[in-house]
Formats: C-alpha cells, sequence, structure tokens
C-alpha cells in the first residue's frame, strides 16, 4: 500500500498532504520569528527611545529589497499557475525570475552588512570618538573616513552631514576601536540576528527553487501534478518569507 | 471515502520502501524510511540516553550523600576524562553542576520525548489509524537522524575542555553565557537539532493523523493513544520555536558577543564585564518556560494515552467518558501555552500578571484530573487482568496523584514562595516523570513488545521489576518533599551541608534528618538501578528466546495495531481496513467474543 | 489535462499584478509615514505597522490562497495567531507589571 493524498486531495479535508504538512510548519516559523520579534520590542521599549539608534540603515536599499521580495512573490505563484495551466516553459521563466530576483535580494543585503562591518568607532586616550568607514590599517595608524563626534550619544541619530574626512588615528591614542558589528549594541545585535536569520530563510528559498528548476524538474515529465505540488508548497513557503520581511522592514527600517 | 489509486498509478504516491530482496542492511536498518524502523531507532537510542541520564544521577546522588568523597568504581575514569573538575575522582561544584544540567536535558530532550513521541508515536500512530506509514515517511528518517545528530552534540560536550553545560537544564542567561567554556554552545547547537528533529516530527505526526486516517475511522473513534499524540504533536509544533529563537539570541550572545540577555552593568568576577549591556535575563526565562512548560504535558500526555489503552484492553470493556477524555486532552494542550510564568513567580512580576497564571495554572489542573477520573472509574465493574503492562498502568494512577497534586502549592504563588528552587519541587516534578511517565513507558514496552517481535516478555520478571521499581521509586522521591519543606534547596553540590544546623547553629538551617534522607535516597536509587536488571535481561533474551505469541492479536484487543500480521510488514495493510466503530468495544452484549476489533465487519 | 485554462491564467495574472502595485504603494506608504512629522513618534509607527499588516494581508490572502482555504488551514492560522499574540502580550504585559519597569 503506498501513502495516499500525497497528489490528489483527501476528500474531507479538502487537501493533499504536502500543504498541510507546509501549513503546519510555517506555523511553527511563525512562532520562531514570534519569539524574535516579541524579544525586539522588548529590548527596544526597555531601552527608551533615546537610547535608541534612528537613521542607522539605508531606507532606499530597504524599499528596493522590499519591493524586489514582492514581485519574486507575485512570479512564485505565477510559476505554480503556469504549472496548473501545463505551460512548462513559462513555469520555467517565471522561476528563474524568482531566483534571480532572490540572489540580487540578498546581494544588497550582503552589501549592506558590509557596510557595516566596515563602518568603525574608535574611543581616543583624549575623550574624544572618532567615527567613520575604515580606510586602512597599519601597526602605527587606523585611518578613518569620517568626523570626530563629542560624545557617543550623538552617534543614536542622523546628522547634519558634515563633510567626510581622513582621520588618521595613531594607534596609542587608541583605547578601543569596534566595528557596528552585532556585539556594539541592542540594536545592531537585533538587526544582524533578525535579518541574518531571515537572509538563511531566503538562501534555503533559493536552494529549494534551483532544485525545482533545475534536477527536480524532471518530476515533471513523469507526474507533472505532483511536481505542481511540489512548487505550489515551495511557493508557499516563499510568501512566508516574504510575510517576515514586510514586519522586518518596517519595524527596523522605518520606525 | 474512496480507495486510493489515481489514475496515473504508483509513481504519484511516495513509494514506502524499496522492494525487501533489493534492501541491504544500510537501507533496511539504518536509512530505512519505514516508520517502524523509524520508531525503533528512536526507542532503541532514548533507552540508551535514559540509561545515560539514570548514570549521572547515581553519581549525583553520591556525591550528595558524600560530598567531597571519591566516587566508587567510576572515580578513575572520571578523573581521566574531566581532568581538573574532577581530580582524584571526587565530583566538583563545577562537575556537580554539569551532571545536573545534562541529567535534565537528556532526560527530557534525548530521553523521554522522542520515547514517548518518536518512538511510540512514529510506531504505532499509522498502524492504530490504518495507515500504510506516516505522511512523509523521508522526512521522518531525517527527523530522527537530526534527534541522533543532536545527542552526538551533547555527549561531545561532556569531552571538551571545561566540561559540558553547567547551568541547569533551565540554561538561565547571564550564568549560562558568562560561564567561559564551549559547553553551553554545544549545548545549543544540540538543541537547534534536537527541535529541528521534533518539529520535523510532530509535523509527520500530525499531518498523518489529519490526512491518512482509514476510511470509517472519524475523529471520534480514534484511540485515545492518537488523540494524545496529536495534542503532544501541536504542543511541540508550535511551542518548541520561542526557545530556538532563544537559543539562537543566546548563541548570538556567546559567540558574536551580543547582549541580548545582559544587562547593562553586569559584573562578572567583580569586574564590569566586556559587553555592550541592554539585554534582559528576564527575557531568556520568559522565552524558555514558554516552551518547558508544554514540554511537561509533551512528556504526560503521550504516557495517558497509552495507560488509556492498556486499561481499556485489560478491563475488558470501553473506557469511561471517551469524549471528555478527549476535550480533556485538547484543554490541557490549549490552556497550557498560557500558564508558563508560574515558573517565574519569585522574579518579580506584578500582581495581576501573577495572579492572571496561577489562574490559569489552576484551570488546567482540572482537565487533568478529569481524564484521571475516567481512567479510575474506567476500573470500576471491571474483569481486571493484572499483567505486566497493566499493573505499571494502574500504578501510574496514584502516582501522577501524588505528582499532580504536589504540584498545586507550586501553582499558588504564594505558597510557592516557600517552596520554589527547593526539593520540592525536583520532588514534584520527578513524581509525574519517573513513577509517571517512565512507568507508562515500560508498561507499553510489555504491552507492545509481542506486536514487534512475535513473541512475549516474561510475566513474572516482568512483576518482579515492577514491584522492586515502584518500591525504590517512592523511597527516592517522597523523602524529597520533606526535604523541599524542610528548606533544602535544588542544585546544591554538597547535599546541603553548608547549610546544616549543626554547621551553622542557626535556627532555621537545615536539619540533620533532612541531610541524612540523602543516604536513604542514595541507596534507594542504587535500589532502583538494580530493579532494571531484570528488565534489561528479561528484553533482550526475549526478543531471542521468548515464547511466540499464540496470534496476531494476543492481549484481544480491539484497535487496529493488532489486526496485522506481526511484525507488521511494509505498508502494514494489504489494503486499507475499513473501520465500523469505536475504539473500546468490549464485552459488547450479545457478541461471541468479548471484544469487537474496530475493522471486523459485522 | 491541465487545472487552469489559458484564459483562467491570464485573469490570474492580472489580479497577480493588481496585488503588487498594492503592495508597492503600500510599502511607499509605509516610507512616507516613517518621515511624516507627527506629534508623536507612537502615531508614525502606529501608523507604519497597520501599512505592515495591510500588505501582510494582501500576500496571505490572494498569493498564499488564504482566502479560498479550507477551514483545516484557517483552524490552524487561528490557532497560531492566538498564541503568537499571547506569547508577545503577555510578555510585554508582565514587562510593565514591574516596579521600574523596562529599566535592565
Amino acid at each position: 500500500m503506498d501513502v495516499p493524498y500525497t497528489v490528489q486531495p483527501r476528500p474531507d479535508t479538502g487537501v493533499y498532504n504536502a500543504k498541510v504538512g507546509m501549513w503546519l510548519f510555517l506555523a511553527s516559523e511563525a512562532m520562531l520569528f514570534g519569539g524574535l520579534f516579541s524579544s525586539y520590542i522588548l529590548l527596544r521599549v526597555a531601552a527608551g527611545p533615546e537610547n535608541w539608534p534612528q537613521g542607522w540603515l539605508s531606507v532606499p536599499l530597504g524599499t528596493i529589497n522590499t519591493i524586489l521580495l514582492a514581485l519574486s512573490a507575485i512570479t512564485v505563484v505565477l510559476a505554480w499557475a503556469a504549472c496548473k495551466a501545463r505551460m512548462f516553459e513559462r513555469y520555467k521563466l517565471y522561476q528563474g525570475i524568482t531566483i534571480l530576483l532572490a540572489i540580487v535580494f540578498l546581494g544588497i543585503k550582503g552589501y549592506e552588512y558590509s557596510t557595516k562591518f566596515t563602518h568603525y568607532q574608535a574611543v581616543m586616550k583624549d575623550g574624544r570618538i572618532a567615527d567613520g568607514h575604515l580606510v586602512r590599517r597599519s601597526a602605527d595608524a587606523v585611518v578613518l573616513r569620517g568626523e570626530f563626534v563629542k560624545d557617543r550619544k550623538s552617534l543614536l541619530r542622523p546628522r547634519a552631514q558634515a563633510t567626510h574626512e581622513e582621520i588618521v588615528l595613531p594607534a596609542a591614542d587608541v583605547v578601543s576601536l569596534r566595528s557596528y558589528g552585532p556585539a556594539m549594541n541592542t540594536f545592531l545585535a537585533v538587526y544582524f540576528t533578525l535579518t541574518g536569520l531571515h537572509g538563511l530563510h531566503v538562501l534555503g528559498g533559493v536552494v529549494v527553487f534551483a532544485y525545482l528548476w533545475g534536477p527536480g524538474s524532471r518530476l515533471w515529465k513523469t507526474d507533472p501534478d505532483r511536481f505542481t505540488n511540489r512548487v505550489e508548497v515551495a511557493g508557499l513557503f516563499w510568501h512566508f518569507v516574504d510575510l517576515v520581511w514586510i514586519f522586518l522592514f518596517p519595524a527596523l527600517y522605518l520606525t | 471515502m474512496q480507495s486510493t489509486s489515481t489514475a496515473l498509478g504508483a509513481t504519484t504516491s511516495a513509494r514506502v520502501q524499496p522492494h525487501e530482496e533489493e534492501a541491504g542492511f544500510w537501507s533496511k536498518y539504518i536509512f530505512s524510511v519505514d516508520h517502524k524502523v523509524v520508531g525503533i531507532q528512536y526507542g532503541i537510542t532514548s533507552l540508551l540516553f535514559l540509561f545515560f541520564g539514570f548514570s549521572l544521577m547515581i553519581m549525583m546522588r553520591w556525591q550528595i550523600a558524600h560530598p567531597g568523597e571519591t566516587v566508587p568504581l567510576v572515580g578513575p575514569l572520571l578523573a581521566s576524562i574531566f581532568g581538573d573538575i574532577a581530580s582524584r575522582g571526587v565530583i566538583s561544584p563545577d562537575l556537580y553542576n554539569a551532571f545536573g544540567a545534562m541529567h535534565g536535558t537528556i532526560m527530557i530532550f534525548l530521553g523521554v520525548v522522542p520515547l514517548a513521541v518518536g518512538a511510540y508515536g512514529n510506531y504505532l500512530v499509522p498502524l492504530q489509524i490504518g495507515a500504510p506509514d506516516m505522511a512523509f515517511p523521508r522526512l521522518n528518517m531525517l527527523s530522527y537522524q537530526f534527534y541522533f545528530f543532536g545527542g552526538v552534540v551533547m555527549l561531545a560536550s561532556f569531552f571538551i575542555p571545561g566540561g559540558p553545560a553547567q547551568a541547569g537544564w533551565t540554561s538561565y542567561s547571564p550564568l549560562a553565557t558568562s560561564i567561559p567554556n564551549h559547553g553551553q554552545t554545544f549545548w545549543l547547537v544540540g538543541m537547534v537539532l534536537i527541535i529541528t528533529s521534533s518539529l520535523l516530527g510532530s509535523v509527520n505526526i500530525i499531518t498523518t493523523i489529519i490526512q491518512l486516517r482509514a476510511p470509517g475511522l472519524t475523529w471520534m473513534r480514534l484511540p485515545f493513544f492518537v488523540w494524545a499524540q496529536f495534542t503532544a504533536s501541536f504542543l511541540l509544533l508550535l511551542a518548541f520555536p520561542p526557545l530556538e529563537s532563544a537559543g539562537i539570541l543566546q548563541l548570538m550572545d556567546k559567540v558574536a558577543g551580543t547582549s541580548f540577555f545582559l544587562p547593562t552593568g553586569l559584573a562578572i568576577g567583580g569586574q564590569l564585564a566586556n559587553v555592550s549591556g541592554g539585554g534582559s535575563p528576564l527575557l531568556w526565562q520568559h522565552l524558555f518556560w514558554f516552551l518547558a512548560h508544554p514540554e511537561v504535558y509533551v512528556l504526560i500526555l503521550p504516557a495517558m494515552g497509552i495507560v488509556a489503552e492498556i486499561i481499556a484492553n485489560n478491563t475488558r470493556k470501553p473506557l469511561w467518558g471517551y469524549k471528555s477524555l478527549v476535550f480533556s486532552a485538547l484543554m490541557i494542550g490549549f490552556i497550557s501555552f498560557l500558564v508558563w510564568a508560574h515558573h517565574m513567580y519569585l522574579t518579580g512580576m506584578g500582581t495581576r500578571i501573577s495572579a492572571f497564571f496561577q489562574t490559569t495554572t489552576m484551570i488546567i489542573s482540572i482537565p487533568s484530573v478529569v481524564i484521571l477520573t475516567c481512567l479510575l472509574i474506567s476500573l470500576w465493574g471491571a474483569s481486571i487482568r493484572f499483567n505486566t503492562p497493566m499493573l505499571f498502568a494502574l500504578a501510574f494512577l496514584p502516582m501522577f496523584g501524588i505528582g499532580g497534586l504536589t504540584g498545586l502549592p507550586l501553582g499558588f504563588n504564594a505558597s510557592d514562595i516557600q517552596l520554589h528552587d527547593t526539593y520540592y519541587v525536583i520532588g514534584h516534578f520527578h513524581y509525574v516523570v519517573a513513577p509517571g511517565t517512565i512507568f507508562v513507558l515500560f508498561a507499553g514496552i510489555y504491552y507492545w513488545f509481542p506486536k514487534i517481535t512475535g513473541r512475549q516478555m516474561n510475566d513474572y520478571w516482568g512483576r518482579i521489576h515492577f514491584w522492586a521499581s515502584f518500591l525504590f521509586m517512592n523511597v527516592i522521591f517522597m523523602p524529597m518533599f520533606v526535604q523541599g519543606l524542610a528548606g533544602m534547596l535544588r542544585r546544591m553540590s554538597d547535599g546541603g551541608h553548608n547549610y546544616a544546623q549543626l554547621k551553622t547553629g542557626a535556627a532555621g538551617a537545615l536539619p540533620q534528618s533532612a541531610l541524612g534522607l540523602n543516604h536513604v535516597i542514595l541507596w534507594a536509587a542504587v535500589g532502583l538501578a538494580l530493579a532494571q536488571i531484570p528488565f534489561i535481561i528479561n528484553f533482550f533474551y526475549s526478543i531471542r528466546k521468548g515464547p511466540r505469541t499464540s496470534s496476531d492479536n494476543p492481549w484481544e484487543s480491539t484497535t487496529l495495531e493488532w489486526q496485522t500480521p506481526t511484525p507488521p510488514g511494509h505498508g502494514n495493510f494489504a489494503r486499507p481496513p475499513v473501520v465500523y466503530r469505536g475504539p473500546y468495544e468490549y464485552s459488547v452484549p450479545g457478541h461471541r467474543q468479548d471484544f469487537f476489533p474496530q475493522n471486523e465487519p459485522e | 489535462m491541465s487545472d487552469l485554462s489559458l484564459q483562467e491564467y491570464n485573469r490570474f495574472s492580472r489580479k497577480c499584478a493588481l496585488v503588487f502595485a498594492a503592495a508597492v504603494c503600500g510599502t511607499l506608504i509605509m516610507v512616507g509615514a516613517s518621515y511624516a512629522p507627527l506629534p508623536q513618534r507612537s502615531y508614525n509607527i502606529a501608523i507604519i505597522l497597520a501599512g505592515a499588516c495591510v500588505n501582510a494581508a494582501l500576500v496571505a490572502g490572494h498569493l498564499m490562497h488564504l482566502l479560498s482555504e479550507r477551514k483545516t488551514i484557517y483552524a490552524l492560522v487561528a490557532f497560531t495567531t492566538l498564541f503568537f499574540a499571547a506569547l508577545v502580550g503577555l510578555t510585554i504585559w508582565s514587562w510593565y507589571q514591574v516596579p521600574g519597569y523596562g529599566t535592565y
């Protein structure tokens, strides 16, 4: 006896097995991101508005990423509809576009991460704070392209753009040099963790779609209905990833 | 409901197993997708972990009764593995904490839950609902493999420098984060793997129950065991992810230097910690207990399911109050999400929120009592067969009763002030899990052994196993209530000697009688260990040499798993069974036998 | 033997394009709202999150077919939402019950 309802839906529930399985999985993913979002809310409210940075993330880049992901959500469901309409070439086209959009999303995210990792804050012996991007670093000096600020609090808000000039900091005068990574403060910790986990899910989606586009698409010839179901549940996962971003983007970039 | 073939033939449904002749050792026993093999894999692995966790406990009890003395027999081994923290074979406080943390973690996450849900759930659910396998056979195999690797990581942590995690199975930050070894990191990675296994498994069980019930098997004709597994799987599905998120955050704290759970101004060892601060230790507790409370219902629900099956079968009458049992199980599942902060009464929460959680905690005791009452009333007027599984199942009723009742003073925040973090808590939860769940897991092994192997376990030695275990379980855990009420705290590596009245002379210090009980408990633990020997021998001997069962249904049961060949082959049933009646049609008036299997036509 | 005719497919494509256009509008409104000078920051945040909910509903409803899905799925989503709300809500409520709240 073979496992029934892998392709045809079961009459009384109206769904096939993989769809139930995927929605159950998405429910657990909702609780996973829920735990993280509730942590974010708690930590941010506890910090108080004056301690929370604003303007540290690029809204234009975030908006572009949001639109890319929204578009990919459309193309992924059109890929499924093409399968349902037995238009295999159309499926390949839309699925391929989905993969490309996801890769561009990850590329932009990677660029955003790199701007953070190369952005440094140096505390000097005399109490001044230098803030800027790393130009070069040697045994006796650290060179940043940025500015001096009087106290750390002022870094929490967008400042009127002073001219960013090259600052040379003698290594002997530098007390601490930290990059804008997750260890710097709670905002960055939350940002990297949430977007990092989301990015891993995007990557997972890319891997699955690449399989369904490439070697996995052989199933189309022998069992197109089963293949269509796989495309549908993969699409459901992708929509969930998009949903998470729909909340992540405003929560981190806009508020 | 129609039969299952589709126009496109066999390729449209998931293939269960390659043909018998082609399958080699690896695909038949190691990489099998058959739910019965996966169930047995879970069973063997979890029993080994239970044994290992038990050994940790025996060493801890020695240290508690004889603080600072070399552990007999295994002292040199400890010294060679752990080095400094076990010098001269003495369990140092650090090592004691490590054993304590790993005992809890291993027993719960690597022992009881994989046995109750992974082994029993995987093996029996498809059989009891008349399905050929789980809905996702390959996912099933994968879920076992994740569990296995999670276990490997947890075990590996014993051998790294500095030893394993030491901050309790509850891993509270900042302690867990600031202990300067990698044990906690291994714990977190292990937990992520175990949680993944659990999620895949629960998706599988729930989908299987929803989608693969045989024709005629409506929801209210399901055996109570299936309802219990269904509810437990939902708890695992929705409650584990917040712990996973907390685990990710703590992993970031340990590895990436973040401060999710580290507050501003944290001082470690008298020095200001070099962290960004701004985190919250309470946040960890909320996220942890959001899982860990439903987790305890995952520990008990499958056990209640097994007890129900065994009692129905050995009383030869239907269970009393089937509908009440089902709705109570669902209510327990639902309410269990809303009680978690009763583990946090002493964190300084406000009175309103404490009252909320206290109320929900009291409410959840109601369905638990309903279930126990239904099972108890089921015994009324019954023709009870006192075989070994029934003995264990019957013992569950008073043992779980004690465990449950002793939970009440802990659930009220006023009395919890006195009892929180004392041995009373340890007594309470062990009563529920050890003479509670674990007894039932034993019962299930004796009960379903004939179906899995085609042979019977020896009933005489089973009774010896039962009575000895029953005696020693009670001698171990009953004194803990006394110790807890006297004020003995948990997790004290010296068994409380530093707080003894003899030592401090203070009025409220621990009386010598409380400390003396540590010796009683140690000997009872040794007795419990010895009591398992007949079981282990019986188990392995009977697999090869036990008397063959008289039929496919030696217990004369009504449920579907007994209406298969022994052991069930691939695909379980030759064609989907059709179900005509409920699961406990015993002693039906006028029927020629005292049981009426679910799938037997009129 | 296809389940969708070409006509149905084209109609579906058009609906998807509309959903996309709505999602983009929603996004731009959110971005705009984040810069709007309102009396309190929490007003901005409320508008932004409302916009996010609308976008999410569009994706879930139309792209995930939630509006045409069966009871089985609805029940699951309903329970999840409930527990999600309990997790976030109760945790935050307990936060404000501590004297000197939020000052960890």
